[in-house]
Parts: C-alpha cells; sequence; structure tokens
C-alpha cells in the first residue's frame, strides 16, 4: 500500500526573491492553461506554506488570467491561505461524527494551549490552528491532524500531550 | 500484452500466495487504521518477526469497515482458518506474535473471529459476529481483502472482467444491463444511473466526458474515501464501462485534498492500468481508448454539486448554474459529460462482472441493491458497513451498531449529512430506502449516519448544520447566501437563551424560502436539518426559547454547574483544574462554583472522583449550593 506523501514544513519565505524563484520552480510543471490554475495554487501553496500577493500575480502573468479572476478562484477555496503559516499546522475536524463526539471541547483546549484562535498562527511561527471541514475518520472521532498526520479518539488530555510533545522538540 | 494472459498470470500470482507455507498477515493501513495507531503496529509486526527469526508476507489492506476495532490485523497459517485481531497495540501484537507466529496458540482471549475453512475452539467466526451478519459487501468486496496497491490482486478476484464482457456487448447494451440492474446514483439523489448513462449516449459530440465525483463533502461521512483507499479498481473499471458505454474518450476523477491516501492509491492504479494497456489506446484490442486525470478539489462543500464540480475542473470558482441545459447535453467545457458517484462507479463494475439479475436480487422493488454508510457518532461500533436496501434503522444501529455508548438513551440518527434530517425514535422500524427516508424528511444521501443519543440537543445539532451551509453558500442565490445566515442568526439567539415567541414559526417560513429560491441542492436542502429537527423534537425548541432551558445540557449559555454540599468532600481537585479558577475552597471545606467567573467548560464534572459524582450540571433548575465555603458534611 502506496504511503501517502507527507508534507515536508519549513516556515514561509519571506524576501521577494525567494518567493518569486519557489513560483518559478512550481510553474515550470505546467503548460499555462486556464484549467491548471487550481493545481497550480495548490503547489505554490504547498511550497510557500500560502498564497502571497507577488505569487498570484505572477501565476496571473503565467496563465494570462487576470489578476482578479485568480484572487477570486483563490478566495473560494478554503485550502488557500494569504497569511504565512507556522512550521507545525495542527487542525480540528469540524465533522458531525467529531462534533458529537466533542471536538468543540478540543478546539476549546487547544485555542487555550496555544493562546491563539481558529486561523492564527503563534508569533514564534510554531503552530498554526486551523479547522477542517472533515477528514473522513469519523469512525475514530474526534480526530486531530497535525502536519498531515491523523490522530483518532481524541481527547482534551490528548491533545494537550500531542502538542506538548511536539513543541517540546 | 492481452488480457487472458494477463488474467492468467495475476490469478497464478494469487495461487501462489495463497499456497504459500508462509504465514500471511493483512494489517489495515487506510486512513481509519493509521489514525488508531496502524504504523507503530506495523513497525512492531516486523520488528518481532525479525526478532524471532520468522518469515511471513505481510499485505497492508485497506479498511474492512470495522473502524471500531482499528488497528486490525488477518492472521492466515496454512490449513487453518485465518484470525482477526483488533484493538492492537504494539505490546499485544509482540505477544500475538510470540504465541501464534512462534507459538501455535491462537490467543482466543485477544481474537476477534476467524474466516475461510475450518474453525478455531473460542474464537466465533467473523462473519457470523452481529456487527457482519447483517452486512453485503459488494461495492466494498475487495476493501480490507486486497492489497490496493496491486492490480493483479484485483483482477485475480474477477477484476475487469466486466470491462472485458462490456467491450464485446454494444454500447447501448451495455447500458440496457445498467438499467436492468436498477442501480440508482449514490451521491444522493437517487437517479437511475441507466437513464443518466443513456441521456449522455445519446447526446451529439465529438467529445464526450466521465467524470468520478470523488468531493465527499457531507461531514460525518467516508464510504467513498474508504472505498477509494482499499480498493480503487473496482471504482477505475466502472469508470471504464461507463465511458464505453456512452462513447466518452476522456475522464476526471474529483477528489477532495483532504483524502491524500485515496489520491496517492488511485494515481498508483492510474500507473498499473497504463502498463497493462487497460487505459490509452484500443484497451484490450478494442476500438475503445481513453485516458484519466486526477483532479484535487480545494475545499469546497458546493464542489460536490454537479455543475460546479465542471466549474472547479475548468479552473474556475466553483459555483453551480442553472440547469437545463444538463451536464449530459452540455457538461465539461460545454461537452457531453455523465457524472456518477465513486460508490455508483463501483456498483456499475460488478454489475458487469456478476450480470443485473445477481445484483438487483438485492434491496427492495423500487431500491434494489446495497448502499454503503459510514455508522459514526454514539455508537459502540463505528465503521463502514455495506447493507441490502431495504434493512431497518434499528437493525443498523442496534444490531451492526451494538446500540448507543454506554447504554445511553437512542435521540436521533442524522442522515443525508447537511442535505439530510434528523429521526427521532419512532423511525427506527422504517426500512432505508429512498422512498421511505424521502416520506420521513430526510434522504439517504451519500451515506453518512451519524447516531445521537440523549445528551445531543437538537437544537445545536441544527445549529451546527446551518453553520456548516452557510459558511459553504457559495453566494450565488440570495435566499441561499442570506436566508441561511439570517435562520442561523435565529437559531444563534435560541442556543443562546435569547429566543422569542414566533422564532420556530420564522425558521419554517424562511426555511421554506430558502428551499425554493435557491438554484442548486446546496440551498435546496440546507434547511433540512433545521425543518427535521423542528417537526420532530419542537418540544426542545420550546424548551429553550420559552423556558431558556437546553434538556440535554449542552448549550453552554443555558446551562450551570454546581458542586453539591453534601457529596462535595473537599478534595481540591476539580479547584486546580477548573482552567476559568472559578472555584474556591479549601481542605475539608465544600467546594463552590462563582457563577460570574464560570466559562461551563465542564471540566469540574469531568474531574470530580466517580465516588463523590458531586458535580452537577443544571439547565433551568436552581442551584442548590452554599454561597461561601462550609465545612465538608460530618467534618464540622
Amino acid at each position: 500500500m502506496a504511503e501517502a506523501k507527507q508534507a515536508e514544513r519549513t516556515a514561509s519565505p519571506t524576501s521577494e526573491e525567494e518567493i518569486a524563484a519557489k513560483v518559478d520552480r512550481v510553474l515550470r510543471a505546467f503548460k499555462g492553461e486556464k484549467s491548471e490554475l487550481i493545481p497550480i495554487l495548490q503547489q505554490v501553496q504547498q511550497a510557500l506554506g500560502y498564497l502571497p500577493e507577488a505569487a498570484m500575480c505572477q501565476v496571473a502573468r503565467f496563465t494570462g488570467v487576470p489578476e482578479c479572476t485568480v484572487y477570486g478562484v483563490a478566495t473560494f477555496y478554503a485550502q488557500f491561505k494569504f497569511v504565512p503559516v507556522g512550521r507545525n499546522i495542527v487542525k480540528v475536524c469540524r465533522g458531525t461524527g467529531c462534533y458529537v463526539r466533542g471536538a468543540p471541547r478540543l478546539l476549546d483546549e487547544l485555542e487555550k494551549l496555544l493562546c491563539i484562535k481558529d486561523g492564527q498562527t503563534t508569533p514564534d511561527m510554531e503552530y498554526t490552528l486551523e479547522t477542517v471541514a472533515c477528514f473522513g475518520s469519523c469512525a475514530l472521532a474526534p480526530v486531530v491532524v497535525v502536519n498531515d498526520r491523523v490522530y483518532g479518539r481524541m481527547t482534551p488530555d490528548k491533545v494537550k500531550a500531542l502538542v506538548g510533545r511536539k513543541a517540546g522538540q | 500484452m492481452d488480457f487472458t494472459e494477463i488474467k492468467e498470470r495475476a490469478i497464478s500470482k494469487w495461487r501462489a500466495m495463497q499456497a504459500s507455507p508462509k504465514p500471511k498477515i493483512f494489517i489495515g493501513t487506510g486512513t481509519c487504521g493509521n489514525a488508531a495507531g496502524a504504523e507503530a503496529v506495523l513497525d512492531t509486526l516486523r520488528q518481532e518477526l525479525a526478532k524471532n527469526g520468522l518469515a511471513a508476507d505481510i499485505v497492508q489492506v485497506g479498511c474492512i469497515g470495522l473502524c471500531f476495532a482499528e488497528p486490525l490485523v488477518e492472521i492466515v497459517k496454512p490449513g487453518r482458518p485465518s484470525v482477526f485481531y483488533g484493538n492492537l497495540t504494539p505490546e499485544i501484537m509482540a505477544e500475538i506474535v510470540r504465541d501464534y507466529l512462534a507459538g501455535d496458540n491462537p490467543r482466543p482471549d485477544l481474537a476477534l473471529g476467524t474466516r475461510g475453512e475450518g474453525t478455531i475452539e473460542g474464537i466465533p467466526r467473523l462473519f457470523d459476529l452481529p456487527v457482519l451478519k447483517p452486512q453485503v459487501r459488494i461495492a466494498v468486496r475487495n476493501c480490507g481483502n486486497i492489497d490496493p496497491a496491486d492490480i493483479d490482486h484485483y483482477i485475480a478476484n474477477d477484476g475487469y472482467s466486466g470491462l472485458a464482457r462490456a467491450l464485446k456487448m454494444t454500447p447501448q447494451a451495455v447500458i440496457d444491463e445498467i438499467k436492468k440492474s436498477g442501480l440508482r446514483g449514490r451521491g444522493g439523489a437517487g437517479f437511475s444511473t441507466g437513464m443518466k448513462w443513456q441521456f449522455a449516449h445519446d447526446a451529439r459530440g465529438d467529445q464526450k466526458y466521465i467524470i468520478c465525483n470523488a468531493d465527499e463533502g457531507d461531514p460525518g461521512a467516508f464510504m467513498n474515501r474508504a472505498l477509494l483507499e482499499g480498493d480503487p479498481h473496482a471504482v477505475l473499471e466502472g469508470m471504464l464501462i461507463g465511458a464505453y458505454a456512452i462513447g466518452a474518450s476522456e475522464g476526471y476523477i474529483y477528489c477532495r485534498a483532504e483524502y491524500p491516501l485515496a489520491i496517492a492509491h488511485l494515481k498508483v492504479a492510474i500507473e498499473q492500468m497504463e502498463k497493462y494497456g487497460l487505459l490509452g489506446h484500443n484497451i484490450m484490442g478494442s476500438d475503445f481508448s481513453f485516458h484519466l486525470h486526477i483532479k484535487e478539489g480545494a475545499g469546497a462543500f458546493v464542489c460536490g454539486e454537479e455543475t460546479a464540480l465542471m466549474a472547479s475542473i475548468e479552473g474556475s470558482r466553483g459555483m453551480p448554474r442553472p440547469r437545463p441545459p444538463f451536464p449530459a447535453n452540455q457538461g465539461l467545457w460545454g461537452k457531453p459529460t455523465n457524472i456518477n458517484n465513486v460508490e455508483s462507479w463501483a456498483h456499475a463494475s460488478i454489475i458487469m462482472q456478476k450480470g443485473a439479475n445477481w445484483w438487483a436480487s438485492h434491496g427492495t422493488e423500487k431500491s434494489k441493491g446495497t448502499k454503503t454508510f459510514s455508522l459514526v457518532g454514539k455508537v459502540n461500533r463505528t465503521g463502514l458497513i455495506e447493507v441490502p436496501m431495504g434493512i431497518t434503522l434499528r437493525e443498523i444501529i442496534y444490531g451492526i451498531g451494538g446500540g448507543i455508548v454506554g447504554g445511553k438513551k437512542f435521540k436521533a440518527v442524522q442522515t443525508g449529512g447537511p442535505s439530510g434530517g434528523c429521526l427521532p425514535e419512532s423511525f427506527l422500524d422504517s426500512p432505508v430506502d429512498y422512498e421511505s427516508l424521502a416520506a420521513a424528511g430526510s434522504i439517504v444521501g451519500s451515506g453518512g449516519m451519524v447516531v445521537m443519543d440523549e445528551d445531543n440537543c437538537m437544537v445545536d445539532v441544527a445549529h451546527y448544520f446551518l453553520t456548516f451551509t452557510q459558511l459553504e453558500s457559495c453566494g450565488k442565490c440570495i435566499q441561499c447566501r442570506w436566508g441561511t445566515r439570517q435562520m442561523l442568526d435565529i437559531l444563534e439567539d435560541i442556543v443562546a437563551g435569547r429566543g422569542r415567541p414566533g422564532d420556530i414559526e420564522l425558521l419554517q417560513e424562511l426555511g421554506q424560502a430558502v428551499k425554493d429560491g435557491s438554484l442548486c441542492a446546496l440551498g435546496g436542502t440546507a434547511p433540512n436539518p433545521v425543518l427535521t429537527t423542528i417537526r420532530y423534537f419542537r418540544d426542545e425548541y420550546e424548551a429553550h426559547i420559552n423556558e431558556k432551558r437546553c434538556p440535554a445540557g449542552t448549550c453552554k449559555a443555558l446551562v450551570n454547574y454546581y458542586i453539591d454540599a453534601e457529596k462535595c468532600a473537599g478534595c481540591g481537585i476539580c479547584l486546580r483544574a477548573c482552567p476559568a479558577e472559578a472555584i474556591r475552597g479549601g481542605k475539608r471545606l465544600v467546594h463552590v462554583i462563582d457563577q460570574a467567573k464560570c466559562i461551563k467548560c465542564g471540566t469540574c464534572l469531568e474531574v470530580c472522583p466517580a465516588k463523590f459524582s458531586a458535580v452537577a450540571r443544571v439547565s433551568g433548575e436552581p442551584i442548590k449550593a452554599p454561597a461561601e465555603p462550609i465545612p465538608v458534611a460530618g467534618k464540622a
């Protein structure tokens, strides 16, 4: 059985040159057709952690799609982010199975633990906290995903141990 | 290479594996298995085998559906039925390797069940267990049995024989076979699959497309994920058959990005199909040519709607458009397009393998065949199940699911996700089929089934679903965009204790307006969870509005916690655990919660030792606690 590729995360780049170079590298694999817009944005985000304005403009030039349309498409989909994200991404599932089994309390616990709200990043860029519609691991609800790894049957205590351990690395 | 030759080789490879004197160990490493800790179990398994100098074949398989028992392994020793072990930890895995693989004790105390010929004393047969006995595994026939990353396993189990059969028939004969089966779309709407194929077949166009809708967006549902992870070829074979039938030369699988393992398995599967000439030009030596692409979704629930999904593939915002024209005539890039759900495709492949009559022998008169459901929420045995249409909700929840967690009282079952409804106890004996659930105000939907107990507040559940649909509304239709917002505002008031008389009627009126005024199924069904909970649980709405009381004790604004002075032992556990520092007290003093500081997180209730059980949660009742800490009873 094939392994899902684990995303390797580093902090988002900040310099303009670095962003442009990384976007360039992504664009090389594409032809520049409009239908490629979403896959391009996905890979740019994979490379940068988020979609800076400059990167979206670069994609617009490459595909010939107006900048406003690129922005419109990007903001339509929940996956795309427009501010830099932390090195670790902690996602709490807000699916129905997780909700009825206590996911809101996991989110409360994480917000308290990391001192940030859903959608925010810790000032040291170590953690970004997000919620996701459903991971489809409902039978093991409630679940939390840390950097693409799914943890099932979570409790506030287990969340504390999970994030606490990560923080100690 | 000729397909007959490929098939013979696959079968001999499969038989060689079966006949091998080495033990075989199947381990479930789907997303569920991994989330439960299968990777650590697999590591231990490998280490222990090496340590004991044992040779064994390890096969990583998808989910067999017993998610409640994950991580799960099946051990096959020659001449014995196989033995399933569930709820494994690395420690238990090591014990099993030592006792059953190095030794010969199958450890009945740890085993779940056996499968295959013969019996082992003390271990029941797996498929005789209440969780599996009522199930009929057709769509998920291979999940948990074969290596999903090895096309030979699929081919050795009749895989692609349905395609081989279809290619010898005319496209119209294939469509007739699907029509004869009575297969209805498994994505939710329940429209006849054969009719759909007919429309796309009859449409004129130089280029036609087919799409597999794997944008399983309903929260609480994972049937498609499990199927794509555990047996991708069953879906892909169905797509090839459909493409041949309607005359499409290109296809897309639109899979949500939250399913990385499903996408990984699809990619492997497509590579292997290309290698075997099952994709590309002149498939199986016929005139039929077909190419397949994977498109990853980007997180938009509305993209499960077919016209929105196509807009997304084209690279636009995923917004639905009016129908007609239907996709069968003008779909992707304006060309005739047929779009079916993952499970529908998996049924299409087995209908062609085993025949329409065999398939239609399952299910009811109007709802033929079987349907997969993800059974989750407050049931003991959560998992992926496949049952014949017409089975009752009670058989599913109490039979397969083993009843409610902790012996609590059943309150409702939610079917069909945010488009469906919540059904109360009086519907437990209703059959699960398209017509019966629609008559009850819900839908079969794609197969999410979330069970709720007495601790779940139905107003809160309605609020939950509306929060979701309101957020996911694409914004195109004003009734959906603002109507759901308005409904959510009213529900927010009700759960916060600000409900007013007339709110229920207003919700019903607004709900109807949203349904009537929305272009697509998102808005057309978004009010369903609210309307069905009002219909069946009106008393809970009234308690919130009129008495400012939440009967389930869920709505934070309407509950209070207090410490019973007669039960409190003054142990200090809750005092230390309280995150809001709202508890006062001292050694041997009854603790008191400061209601003004309390954030109602319920931590005190959880940590209070069972022998005291001194913390009470009430809603709409007076608080029976002293104002200041007093000495513990009998210790004054």
